[in-house]
């Protein structure tokens, strides 16, 4: 019963939020629903009993990710309204249309569900966190250490794309600053 | 209606990456593109932990937290790449990026 109330509830909300992202055009007012909207999918992982899911997706996502977008804006201008030009409406509806048909018959046809087993079955007793530490670093230790790699990269790649001492970086400048600087360091 | 099954939440998840969809499809903005991308992520992690809870199994939670570490890499690279742009033309509409054309 109130599984089902809970479920219901965050269902409309995250619909709307995210909605409310896709359509509007103020990028703050879509970036104020995204964050929202991830916090209420949260909810769902609660509710499903993924403790540790749900705590990850509101640390990660509203904490790390819409922030880096929050401080990412003040690169951009955000007050005006977001101009997008649009070929032909009725091709790109009726695309999301075709696309969104073909997810739903996807997803409710009749799943294989006779012959799932759990690979790596919930052990009774035993908390959400623990059991997600338990198979994390057994079963898929050489992913995690792999996403870690990939974390750094990403760290690295961001701090030298957006970091200091930009104006003199090659990837801001335009082709002739670049070719006078060559020819400056060929005459000297 | 009152219980709540995996066909429930598989139904969510579509709804969810449906609208993910339309942004994709709809916005010329690049940044209104990431958020729309950020929305599909999430609509899969929805449906990777209700089979992860319904079958009794951890696999699911565990590619959820992949995609999750994906997500934040993702964002932090190309937040750096559309500064840059942003830097350099001062527009960053996806109609004027057309400078690779030959």
């Amino acid at each position: 019963m109130f599984e089902a109330i809970a479920f219901y509830t965050f269902a409309i909300l995250t619909i709307v939020m995210f909605t409310i992202t896709v359509l509007t055009r103020h990028a703050l007012y879509a970036l104020s629903a995204l964050a929202a909207g991830m916090i209420f999918i949260s909810a769902f992982f609660f509710l499903l009993g993924a403790d540790f899911l749900g705590a990850i997706q509101i640390i990660v996502y509203t904490g790390a990710v819409m922030s880096l977008y929050a401080f990412g804006m003040m690169f951009f201008d955000t007050t005006r309204d977001v101009i997008e030009k649009r070929t032909s409406p009725q091709l790109v509806f009726s695309l999301s249309g075709l696309a969104a048909l073909t997810l739903v018959a996807m997803f409710t046809a009749p799943i294989v569900s006779s012959n799932i087993t759990a690979f790596y079955p919930a052990i009774e007793g035993v908390g959400n966190s623990q059991m997600v530490g338990m198979v994390l670093f057994t079963k898929y230790l050489i992913p995690f250490e792999v996403a870690a790699v990939m974390l750094l990269v990403a760290m690295i790649a961001g701090i030298i794309l957006a970091g200091k001492k930009m104006d003199q970086s090659l990837t801001l400048m335009k082709e002739e600053e670049i070719k006078r600087q060559l020819n400056e360091k060929a005459e000297a | 209606m009152m219980e709540i099954t995996l066909q429930h939440y598989l139904i969510l998840s579509t709804v969810l990456f449906a609208i993910g969809l339309v942004g994709v499809m709809r916005r010329k903005n690049l940044l209104m593109l990431f958020f729309a991308t950020e929305i599909l992520l999430n609509a899969v992690n929805v449906a990777f932990a209700a089979i992860s809870s319904y079958y009794g199994d951890l696999t699911g939670q565990m590619f959820a937290f992949f995609v999750i570490a994906i997500a934040a890499s993702e964002v932090a690279v190309g937040l750096g790449l559309l500064v840059v742009w942003y830097k350099r033309t001062g527009k960053i509409d996806l109609d004027t990026m057309t400078s690779m054309k030959g």
